[in-house]
C-alpha cells in the first residue's frame, strides 16, 4: 500500500484535535503507514459470513429505572475546571 | 396539488425532507440519571457521566426506549427489535465527551408514514425513513462575555428522537403539515411535548429544486428552525434562493445554511476548510439493545387513539367533515373537549359550535383550550338549551358571550336574564297581528308573490319580541295568517 | 520482626488476624520501602499520610472484629484508578493536578473490604504501552538489574505497579490489562498478575483506553493472593453496561492443588518463528511440570493467532481514540489558551501540550482506521477477525480446560533499547494480546529464569468466568516451579 501524504495527515492531526509540527507530519505519515501493513494483513483472512464482534461481552444492554439518581452536584462537576464562571465553564467565545 | 415556483427559464418543483429533533419526555437522562427538568441552576442537572469525567460509562434509561417505541408505533413504523447505539465523533464546547452517543447503521426504529391533512381536507402521504436515540448537547451561551463563551450542560445528555422524513414533501405548505402532525402525534402520545419555540422539538430542513420529472438535485439542509410558520418561510425562501442560483448558470454548493427571518434570508454556516468527518461506530460501553415482542406490546396497550384514528372516527360517529374532525383531532385537548360537548348531541351542531364559535373565541383571547373559560359541559348544555327550543340561536350566540366573560353555567345565564324562547302561540299571534296590522301594504306585496317579504316580516316580529320568539314558529304562523 | 514487606498478602492476613502485628506497622514498613526504592519511581503519588489514616482506622475496625477480606493491607493502586481527592493522572500532563470528586468502583471495593493505599502507582501514558517508558512522570525501573547493571524496563502499561510489588514496596496492586498490561509487566518483573475475563470487574472510574477490552486486576507475589485481592475487587456494577451479571465465587477455595485430569492446552501457533530458545525451553518445562501433576497434555490450534496483534492494533486505537476526545482542557485537566485563541486553537493547543507521543501517535492511528472512507476495510474487518480469533479459543476450549502459552517472547529489555520501533514494542504484546481480544481470563507467573538470571512467565488462558480453573492449575503450576529467585536490584 503505498504511503500517506501529507495533506491526509494533516487532516487527521485536525479531526484529533492535535496541534502537529510539519516534521511531526512527516513522522506520522510513516507511522500510519506502518499501522497499513496490519491493515494488508488482516485482507487476506475470510470473513465471509461474519459478524463484525464489537463486545466480547455476551450480553444484551441492561435497561436502567427512570428516576432521577444523580446531579445536584454542581461544585463537583466544576471543582477540576480550568475557568468557570457563574457556575458555568469559560471557554474562548466561539462564533457560530 | 403540485407547487411551482415559476422561474425564467421554466417552472421548478421542490424536494424537501425533514429532520425533527424532540426532546423525550422523561424523568432522568438517556444514560445518566441526572434530572430533565427545565430551568435548573447551570451545571446543577449533571451528573460526572453527563461532565464526561474520566472513567464515567453510560447506562440506558429504560423509558427512553419505551417512549421511541411508542413514537414508533405511532408513526406506524417498524419496531427493530436489535438496534445499537453508535458514537459520532466531533470536538464542540457543548459536547463533552467528544462524541455523541447516536445511533447510526441500526436505529430503533425504521421506516413508517405521517398522514397529512391539508387545509382543503385533503390528505398526503409522507413517508417515515427512520427514529433513533441520541443524546442532546449542552448549551454554549456567547453573550455573556466579550472575550468567552459560558457552557452549561444541564441539557447534555438528554434524550433525543430523531425523525427522518422520506424527501416525500413537496410544497411549503405539506412541511407545515407534517410538522403539525408529528407534534400533534407526539403530543397525544406523551413522548415529546413538541414546544417548538422552547426548542423541545427541532426542525431541520433539507431542501432542494429541479425540474419536473428529472432526479433530485444537490439540496442544502437549513438548521435550527423554530416554528412551524419559519419552517415553512425558510422552505420557500431557500428553494427561490436555488432557482435563482441554477437559473444564473450557477451549482448549489452542498451545504449548511441558517435562516434569518428578520431579514427573510438563509445564509451559509461558515464552513471550516475540512468538512466533518464523524467516524461512526458502535459504542463498546454499550451493548446491543434488544428486546422482544411482548415489550412491544406492553406498550402497544398503552397506545391512545392516536389523531387520524380519532379522526376517522368523528367523522363516521358524528358526521364530521374531513376539514372539521381535523381541526378537533389536531390537538387531544381539542377532542377531548369536543367528545364532552357532543356526548349524546348532535355532532354536527357541537362541532360547529366548539370550531366556529369557541374556538374563535378562544383564538382572539390567544387563550388555550385548557385556559378556556367556557366549560364542556356547559357548552354541552348551551347546545341542549337550543335543541330544546329553550332558546333561540340567535340568543344562544349572546348567551355564550356573556358564558365567555363569566364562565357561568348557561342555564343560569338564561334564567337570570329571562332570555327563555317565547313559544306561546297565543304570544306570538299577538306580535304577528300586530306587524301585520301596520304594514299592510307589505302583505299585499307577499299575496302577490313576493316571498322574501316573509322574512322582513319574521325579522320586524323578533324584533318586536326582543329576538325571544322562536323564528320557527314565527315563520310559520306567518305564513298562515298572511298565505292562509 | 520478619521484614514485613517481604511477607505475601495471605500471610499478612494471617499475621493481622494473629494479632502478630498492627496494619499501622505494615503500613510503616511499606512506606519505609517506598523511601529507600523510590529511584524505582515506581509511584507518580505516594499517599503516606492517607495510608497511615487508613491503617488507623483498619486496625480498629478489626478490634471491633469487623475484619473485611482485605483488611489492613497496604496496596498500590495503578494511577489509571480515579481515586477520590486523590491526584490521578493516568501518567499524563493532561491530567496533571485532576483531583476525581469520586472513587472508582474497583478501589471502593477494595477500600470497603479494609484495603489500605499506599500511593498511586506508575504506567504507561494512558495505559498505552508495554515498557512504562512513556510517562510523563519519568520511566520506572525493574527492579531487576541487566547483567550489566542496566536498568530495565519492568513492562508496561503497569509497570510501576509490578515494579512496586517485586520490590517489596506494596503487598500487592491494581493493574488494569488491554493488550497484555499486566501480564507482561508481571512476566518482566517475576511476580503473579491476573487478567479476569471481560466484564468480571467493574470498568466504572478507570480511566477509559479502549473500551471494549480493559480490565481491571490484581497484581500480587503468589497466586493465592491473586485469588483472595480478585476476590475484592469483581463483581457485578450496575454502573457499567459491560460488567457481568455474574455471581463472584470464592477463588481463593480454588486453589485446591489438585489438577488430575484436567486437559492443558498447548496452541502450536504460539510457538512464533524465531522464538528463543530459553522461552521454548521454558514453556516445555512448564508442559512437563503439569504432565507430573496429572493433567493431561493436548495440542489444540488457533489459527487465527498470527493476526491478533494487527487486530489489536487497529481495534484499540479506535476506541482510544475516542475515548481520549474528552481530555480538551474545558472540563478538567491542563488548558492551554492563548490571548485571541479561538476554541479549536484550544483544543489543538491542550492536546498537542498535554498528551505525550506514543498518546498521540495511537489517537491519530484511531483517528484514521475509523476516518471516512476506510471504516469497513480496517475498523469493521478487524471487528470481524476478532470474532474468528474469540472463535478459535471457544473451538479449543471445547476439547481442554485452559491453555499453556509463553507471557512475553523474552525477558525484560533495557530502557531505551526498542525505543524509536513501535513495531518491536508492539510484539511484546504477540502473546497477550489474543485473549484480551477474546476477553478471556489469563494469568501469568513466574516459571524461571532467562540466561541473564532475568523472570520469565508462563500464562494460562481461560474459559470465560473460569478464573477458578486458571488459578488452580496457576497454583499447582507455582509449586512445581518454584520460583524463589529475587531482584537484584534490592538491598537486603
Amino acid at each position: 500500500m503505498s504511503s500517506l501524504d501529507k495533506e491526509t495527515v494533516r487532516r487527521i492531526a485536525y479531526l484529533s484535535r492535535i496541534n502537529v509540527s510539519e516534521e511531526g507530519l512527516s513522522e506520522l505519515a510513516g507511522d500510519l503507514t506502518r499501522i497499513l501493513d496490519f491493515v494488508e494483513e488482516l485482507q487476506e483472512v475470510d470473513v465471509e459470513g461474519c459478524e463484525p464482534l464489537t463486545s466480547v461481552a455476551d450480553l444484551t444492554l441492561p435497561l436502567r429505572k427512570d428516576e432521577v439518581t444523580d446531579g445536584n452536584i454542581q461544585q463537583k462537576v466544576l471543582s477540576n475546571a480550568p475557568m468557570t464562571d457563574a457556575g458555568c465553564f469559560v471557554v474562548p467565545k466561539v462564533v457560530e | 396539488m403540485s407547487y411551482v415556483i415559476e422561474g425564467s427559464t421554466g417552472p421548478w418543483e421542490i424536494v424537501v425532507g425533514l429532520e425533527v429533533h424532540c426532546q423525550v419526555i422523561s424523568e432522568s437522562k438517556l444514560f445518566s440519571g441526572a434530572s430533565t427538568k427545565f430551568g435548573n441552576e447551570p451545571n446543577t442537572n449533571v451528573s460526572l457521566v453527563d461532565a464526561a469525567m474520566p472513567g464515567m460509562l453510560p447506562v440506558v434509561n429504560a423509558q427512553c426506549v419505551r417512549q421511541a417505541v411508542k413514537t414508533g408505533l405511532g408513526l406506524k413504523a417498524k419496531i427493530n427489535k436489535e438496534s445499537v447505539f453508535a458514537r459520532k465523533n466531533y470536538f464542540y464546547a457543548d459536547l463533552p465527551q467528544g462524541y455523541q452517543i447516536s445511533q447510526f447503521d441500526k436505529p430503533i426504529v425504521g421506516e413508517g408514514t405521517i398522514i397529512l391533512d391539508m387545509p382543503d381536507g385533503s390528505t398526503k402521504s409522507v413517508g417515515i425513513e427512520r427514529l433513533h436515540l441520541e443524546q442532546d448537547a449542552g448549551k454554549s451561551m456567547h453573550d455573556q462575555d466579550p472575550k468567552y463563551s459560558h457552557i452549561d450542560l444541564n441539557r447534555s445528555g438528554v434524550a433525543l428522537m430523531e425523525i427522518v422524513s422520506m424527501p416525500d414533501i413537496r410544497t411549503p405548505e405539506e412541511a407545515g403539515a407534517y410538522l403539525t402532525k408529528l407534534r400533534a402525534i407526539v403530543r397525544y402520545l406523551g413522548t415529546c411535548d413538541g414546544n417548538m419555540n422552547e426548542g423541545s422539538m427541532r426542525c431541520d430542513a433539507n431542501v432542494s429544486v429541479r425540474r419536473p420529472g428529472e432526479p433530485f438535485g444537490t439540496r442544502c439542509e437549513i438548521k435550527n428552525v423554530n416554528s412551524i410558520r419559519f419552517v415553512m418561510q425558510a422552505i420557500e425562501i431557500e428553494a427561490k434562493r436555488q432557482v435563482e442560483v441554477l437559473e444564473a448558470g450557477g451549482e448549489i454548493v452542498q451545504e449548511t445554511r441558517l435562516y434569518d427571518q428578520r431579514l427573510g434570508e438563509t445564509r451559509s454556516m461558515r464552513s471550516k476548510e475540512m468538512a466533518h468527518d464523524y467516524r461512526y461506530f458502535p459504542d463498546p460501553d454499550l451493548l446491543p439493545l434488544v428486546f422482544d415482542d411482548a415489550f412491544i406490546s406492553e406498550i402497544e396497550k398503552e397506545l391512545p387513539e392516536l389523531p387520524d384514528e380519532k379522526k376517522a372516527r368523528f367523522m363516521r360517529e358524528n358526521g364530521l367533515s374531513a376539514y372539521d374532525a381535523g381541526v378537533l383531532v389536531a390537538e387531544k385537548e381539542k377532542a377531548d373537549y369536543y367528545e364532552i360537548v357532543a356526548k349524546g348531541r348532535d355532532g354536527k351542531l357541537a362541532a360547529n359550535w366548539v370550531i366556529t364559535n369557541l374556538f374563535g373565541a378562544l383564538n382572539k383571547a390567544e387563550v388555550g383550550i385548557a385556559d378556556s373559560p367556557v366549560s364542556a359541559e356547559n357548552l354541552g348544555k348551551l347546545i341542549d338549551l337550543i335543541s330544546n327550543d329553550t332558546i333561540s340561536g340567535r340568543i344562544a350566540k349572546d348567551v355564550f358571550e356573556i358564558m365567555i366573560e363569566t364562565g357561568d353555567d348557561p342555564e343560569k345565564i338564561v334564567e337570570e336574564k329571562g332570555l327563555k324562547q317565547i313559544t306561546d302561540t297565543g304570544a306570538i299571534e299577538g306580535a304577528i297581528d300586530e306587524v301585520i296590522a301596520a304594514n299592510p301594504d307589505k302583505v299585499q306585496e307577499i299575496r302577490d308573490g313576493k316571498d322574501r317579504m316573509l322574512g322582513w316580516f319574521v325579522g320586524q316580529v323578533m324584533k318586536a319580541t326582543g329576538g325571544k320568539a322562536n323564528p320557527g314558529m314565527v315563520n310559520k304562523l306567518l305564513r298562515d295568517k298572511i298565505l292562509g | 520482626m520478619t521484614d514485613l514487606t517481604k511477607l505475601t498478602l495471605a500471610e499478612a492476613r494471617d499475621g493481622l488476624a494473629k494479632g502478630e502485628y498492627t496494619s499501622v506497622e505494615l503500613t510503616e514498613a511499606h512506606l519505609k520501602s517506598m523511601e529507600a526504592h523510590r529511584n524505582l519511581n515506581a509511584y507518580i503519588t505516594e499517599t503516606p499520610e492517607k495510608a497511615i489514616e487508613m491503617a488507623k482506622a483498619s486496625d480498629a475496625k478489626r478490634a471491633k472484629g469487623e475484619a473485611g477480606k482485605m483488611e489492613g493491607l497496604p496496596i498500590a493502586v495503578k494511577d489509571l484508578f480515579c481515586t477520590e481527592g486523590v491526584q490521578t493522572t493516568a501518567a499524563s500532563h493532561i491530567l496533571e493536578g485532576f483531583k476525581p470528586e469520586y472513587e472508582s468502583t474497583v478501589t471502593s471495593k477494595l477500600f470497603e473490604n479494609g484495603a489500605v493505599m499506599l500511593g498511586k502507582a506508575n504506567l504507561d501514558e494512558f495505559a498505552m504501552g508495554s515498557s512504562n517508558t512513556s510517562s510523563y512522570y519519568g520511566n520506572a525501573i525493574n527492579p531487576w538489574k541487566g547483567k550489566d547493571g542496566k536498568d530495565l524496563v519492568p513492562g508496561g502499561s503497569s509497570g510501576g505497579s509490578a515494579a512496586a510489588v517485586a520490590a517489596n514496596m506494596a503487598l500487592a496492586a491494581t493493574g488494569t490489562d488491554t493488550g497484555g498490561s499486566i501480564r507482561q509487566p508481571a512476566s518482566y518483573c517475576g511476580i503473579v498478575g491476573l487478567k479476569p475475563t471481560y466484564g468480571r470487574c467493574s470498568r466504572w472510574g478507570i480511566v477509559a483506553f479502549a473500551s471494549s477490552l480493559d480490565q481491571a486486576g490484581p497484581m500480587t507475589k503468589t497466586v493465592r493472593d491473586a485469588a483472595i485481592m480478585l476476590g475484592s475487587m469483581a463483581g457485578h456494577d450496575a454502573k457499567d453496561s459491560t460488567s457481568a451479571p455474574m455471581a463472584v465465587p470464592d477463588f481463593e477455595a480454588a486453589l485446591t492443588g489438585d489438577i488430575r485430569g484436567m486437559k492443558i492446552g498447548i496452541p502450536k501457533e504460539y510457538r512464533v518463528d524465531g522464538m528463543p530458545e530459553e522461552i521454548s525451553k521454558l514453556w516445555d518445562d512448564g508442559v512437563a511440570m503439569l504432565r507430573d501433576a496429572g493433567a493431561e497434555v493436548v495440542d489444540v490450534t488457533l489459527p487465527h493467532t498470527k493476526y491478533a496483534l494487527g487486530t489489536y492494533y487497529i481495534v484499540a486505537p479506535a476506541e482510544a481514540s475516542s475515548n481520549l476526545a474528552r481530555y480538551d482542557g474545558l472540563r478538567y485537566g491542563q488548558r492551554v489558551m492563548d490571548e485571541g485563541d479561538s476554541l479549536d486553537d484550544m483544543y489543538m493547543k491542550s492536546r498537542a501540550a498535554g498528551f505525550g507521543k506514543e498518546v498521540q501517535r495511537r489517537i491519530m492511528i484511531g483517528t484514521y482506521v475509523l476516518s471516512a472512507g476506510y471504516y469497513d476495510a480496517y475498523y469493521n474487518k478487524a471487528l470481524k477477525v476478532r470474532r474468528r480469533i474469540y472463535e478459535d479459543f471457544a473451538n479449543a476450549f471445547g476439547t481442554v480446560d485452559t491453555i499453556l502459552a509463553p507471557t512475553a517472547p523474552s525477558a525484560a529489555f533495557a530502557i531505551g533499547e526498542n525505543e524509536g520501533d513501535p513495531v518491536k514494542m508492539y510484539l511484546n504484546d504477540v502473546f497477550t494480546v489474543p485473549a484480551s481480544l477474546a476477553g478471556l481470563p489469563g494469568l501469568s507467573l513466574p516459571t524461571g529464569l532467562s540466561s541473564e538470571g532475568l523472570p520469565l512467565g508462563l500464562q494460562l488462558i481461560g474459559k470465560p468466568f473460569d478464573e477458578e480453573t486458571v488459578l488452580r492449575v496457576g497454583g499447582v503450576l507455582e509449586s512445581a516451579a518454584n520460583f524463589t529467585a529475587k531482584p537484584s536490584g534490592l538491598e537486603g
